[in-house]
């Protein structure tokens, strides 16, 4: 049974098909990318996925429910954490708190139904609630840790203070947080160097290796083929191909669309 | 039906009039808006300004009408230049947030620097065009009401030919398009902002002195609703757009001429606070525009400069409380108890604003309303119920956290500075209904006798025992300020604060926390001002102006957003600065306005620095 399925989902903006009647589906503890080139459609995707945009046609179905008309909030209550591409830690943020508003929705003591409970629950010293911040925290920590001493020193840090690459850290920390039954990455290495991108394929691969599902957006070719159990290939809003990443790299649709068409020599 | 014709003709002709001249400071704006994308709160004050240099020339000096105009248009211009060049060009490159609190500031000292100079009284200024009417049907026209259209027909005119046929108007409108292109074609951008600042305060300028020869009077208050009511007309007909702003002016004027018609002059001010809410809310890009979308906006609509804040040592804080208990042992002064008191209960006021705007990220300019409806509450409860002092004011807080959220409500969908300006509409609107539900507030005439504040029985009425009561509550909040912040609660605020879509991305819902946001913030300023009312005895609808709204976040600013320490320091010291001054006192929103602007330029992170 899948825990992602999408079928025939289609985003219309001003006439344009970002994302043209893309359907697949993702298994649990699966390892799936989504290559294509620039403006191919894969983070319209992703904010479908996560409601940040809602399609124009087709069902996205997380575990045999509809995501299609949930907010974002609701979205990640059902246990799907996400990355942003440009990278949107919370600068003002300390590293460790920012993680910690990665676990909002596993909070069940300070985060009542009732919203004026939910005051009280901030005002008043209660027991659940301190043991439940304390445990949020080691958890928080313990991710942190994952990272070796690249977070750990700066726990108490402003993420605006980080390096660009350990703010990306903190965005994956913050992900996981949530204890995610989904994790989405949007180019998670995008403006690394080799070292820092040989680093975050470590911690990915250790992430894989737990069993977590995955769906990945990369550009990194050499990372995806590394990674991936599928990879579907995206290009103008369609998929145009799909498959182990052996297939897929050899698929001259893949090729045409990266390298682009071979021109006829004697044309004209 | 001979005189129901007549009134239309006559409300249609004063709709019109006002509507030009509404479209006069509106297309100021939208030239304004268009190029520097920035809502310049400093223009009414131009307007008003306009108005006194006409009164001067022709009242004081005895020169000629059209040497009237020419002298406002020197004046303005130049005014718009300093403006522009003082307030606002340091600080394109920050948040907008900062050139408009900027334009705030301005603003406070123009209006305090006119009434130091002309008093604060009106002066009366008669129309000095040849009388007459002229007879139409069954109405007739004025010459001043046609020398208001044809001035605002031909500068409409003008600018048009200007911005399509000059080779500025052609770099205005690029830099309008695309700032950094602008420059980089090599566009002075710099010039470009100075003749936009400089032309629209002239226009601006030019409706203040027709306005006051309309209604044949000048004073200096006479700006505060002028920005509004101009921003509305431009919000009416799409942020930025020309013909829109002049079709905006004209539509709000006879919208307010039709409205007084009907329901009375008390209600004009209301109809334009109520169009701008539900503009903003509804039709964020104008009535003429199809397509529903957002305003261009920035991420954060706050104030949070990236510095470590000061700690202040727990020994020095709890010595700080101790002296502050201490003080009405050793000083018997009255008046310094009064003054003090003031700082308390402003303070608890900056800590309302700090809490919504440096914590969680929204930015409020309307806590004067807040108070006005705690004060409200608890003035009617006590005097119409009979309720316990005690009892009232708490009961006043919750229904000021309820009302002030529902009323705030609508604009949560808005980021950035668009929150700061619905929340200005809300402040207002509270006077408003204030003014006209007579039956519940009394009106203009407000409420008298309210009784003394009282604590298990004991009437607090010798300045130290009020003294002690509203440190207490002070106390109390920042005790209540301080948990809240530290807690989860407190981290989800600044996690909206600093990017609402990564917030709801992990599961934050928006509307909830900004929920709880205002009405925690609304709670504390309703406290303030319901504690406020019981120590005048008299509150009406002008005791909470927007002044106090401005005054309470410039206190949060100088101590730093977010801050809670802070927020009271900032609230001390600008109620005792003045004092420390003689003869400031009765001029301290000069003082303030300085703080304002100066802070933003140089020191946005405030005192003790952001939380």
């Amino acid at each position: 049974m899948a825990l992602l399925d999408i079928q025939n989902l289609s985003r219309k903006f001003d006439g344009v098909l970002a994302v043209d009647d893309v359907s697949f589906a993702v298994n649990p503890s699966e390892f799936v990318s989504v290559i294509g080139p620039n403006g191919a459609g894969k983070t319209t995707l992703f904010n479908l996925i996560t409601g940040v945009d809602q399609p124009t046609f087709g069902t996205i179905q997380f575990e045999n429910q509809s995501l299609v008309g949930l907010s974002p909030d609701q979205i990640a209550g059902r246990g799907i954490a996400r990355t942003f591409q440009h990278g949107r830690a919370f600068g003002n943020l300390s590293v460790l708190d920012n993680v910690l508003v990665g676990a909002h929705t596993r909070r069940k003591a300070s985060r009542p139904r009732n919203i004026v409970g939910e005051l009280f629950t901030a005002l008043l010293p209660l027991r659940a609630v301190q043991t439940e911040e304390i445990e949020l925290r080691r958890d928080a920590e313990a991710i942190i840790a994952q990272f070796g001493e690249r977070l750990t020193p700066r726990l108490h840090d402003p993420a605006s203070s980080l390096s660009y690459a350990n703010r990306r850290r903190v965005e994956l920390a913050r992900a996981l947080a949530l204890h995610p039954r989904l994790l989405l990455l949007d180019e998670p290495t995008a403006g690394m160097n080799l070292t820092e991108t040989a680093e975050m394929l470590d911690i990915i691969r250790h992430l894989k290796e737990q069993g977590l599902t995955i769906l990945l957006i990369e550009h990194k070719l050499s990372l995806v083929m590394q990674l991936s159990d599928r990879v579907i290939v995206m290009d103008n809003g369609q998929k145009i191909a799909e498959g182990t990443p052996e297939t897929v790299r050899n698929d001259p649709r893949v090729i045409e669309a990266y390298l682009g068409r071979k021109q006829p020599s004697n044309s004209l | 039906m001979d005189q129901f014709l007549r009134t239309l003709f006559d409300q249609t002709v004063n709709g019109l009039v006002i509507g030009n001249i509404y479209a006069l400071i509106a297309v100021g704006l939208a030239i304004i808006f268009g190029v520097s994308n920035l809502i310049n709160f400093a223009h009414g004050s131009v307007y008003m300004i306009g108005a006194y240099v006409g009164w001067l020339c022709v009242m004081r000096w005895g020169l000629p009408l059209p040497a009237a105009f020419v002298a406002v248009t020197l004046v303005c211009g130049l005014l718009g230049i300093a403006i522009e060049r003082l307030g606002l060009r340091n600080l394109y490159s920050s948040n907008r947030i900062a050139p408009l609190l900027s334009t705030i500031g301005i603003s406070l000292m123009l209006d305090q620097l006119t009434q130091i100079l002309f008093s604060p009284n009106p002066q009366s200024f008669p129309n000095p065009l040849p009388g007459g009417r002229i007879p139409i049907g069954s109405g007739s026209i004025g010459s001043l009401d046609i020398l208001i259209a044809v001035t605002g027909v031909s500068i409409a005119a003008l600018l048009f030919l200007f911005l399509r046929y000059t080779k500025l108007g052609w770099a205005l409108r690029a830099t309008a398009q695309d700032r950094d292109a602008a420059q980089q074609m090599g566009v002075d951008v710099d010039a470009v902002n100075r003749t936009t600042f400089a032309l629209a305060s002239i226009l601006g300028g030019i409706a203040g002195l027709l306005v006051a020869m309309y209604f044949q009077r000048v004073y200096p208050t006479m700006s505060s609703q002028a920005v509004l009511k101009g921003f509305t007309a431009n919000l009416l007909g799409g942020l930025g757009n020309i013909p829109g702003a002049l079709a905006g002016g004209l539509v709000l004027g006879l919208i307010e001429s039709y409205g007084v018609a009907l329901f009375g002059s008390t209600y004009r001010n209301l109809f334009a606070f109520i169009i701008l809410l539900a503009v903003l809310v509804l039709r964020p890009n104008g009535l003429f525009n199809r397509q529903r979308q957002q305003p261009p906006e920035p991420l954060t609509g706050t104030f949070v400069a990236n510095r470590k804040p000061i700690r202040i040592p727990r020994w020095l804080l709890g010595a700080g409380i101790v002296v502050a208990i201490a003080l009405p042992l050793v000083v018997k002064d009255p008046y310094l108890l009064q003054v003090l008191t003031n700082a308390w209960l402003l303070g608890m006021v900056a800590l309302s604003v700090t809490l919504v705007t440096g914590t969680a990220g929204q930015t409020s300019l309307g806590q004067a309303g807040f108070m006005a409806i705690g004060a409200y509450a608890s003035a009617l409860l006590v005097l119409r119920l009979h309720w316990p002092f005690e009892i009232a004011l708490l009961t006043a807080a919750i229904i000021s956290g309820i009302l002030g959220t529902l009323l705030v409500l609508p604009a949560f969908r808005l980021r950035a500075h668009y929150v700061a300006i619905a929340t200005i509409a809300v402040g207002e609107i509270v006077n408003q209904i204030i003014l006209n539900w007579d039956s519940l507030t009394n009106g203009a005439l407000g409420l008298t006798n309210i009784p003394p504040p009282t604590f298990l029985g004991i009437q607090a009425i010798f300045p130290r025992e009020v003294y002690w009561y509203s440190l207490a509550l002070l106390l109390i909040v920042m005790l209540i300020q301080w948990r809240l912040v530290k807690s989860s609660l407190g981290r989800v605020w600044r996690a909206l604060r600093d990017d609402e879509v990564a917030a709801r991305s992990f599961g934050i819902n928006l509307n909830r926390y900004k929920i709880l946001a205002f009405a925690s913030s609304a709670f504390i300023a309703g406290l303030a001002g319901a504690f406020t009312a019981h120590m005048y005895t008299y509150i009406n609808n002008e005791t909470f102006t927007s002044s106090t709204s401005i005054l309470a976040i410039t206190m949060a600013i100088l101590g730093g957003m977010g801050n809670i320490v802070g927020a009271v320091l900032g609230a001390l010291v600008l109620t005792i600065l003045p004092e420390l001054f003689r003869g400031l006192v009765e001029y301290r929103y000069l003082l303030y306005g300085l703080v304002l602007v100066l802070m933003i330029r140089f020191r946005p992170q405030g005192i003790l620095g952001t939380e």
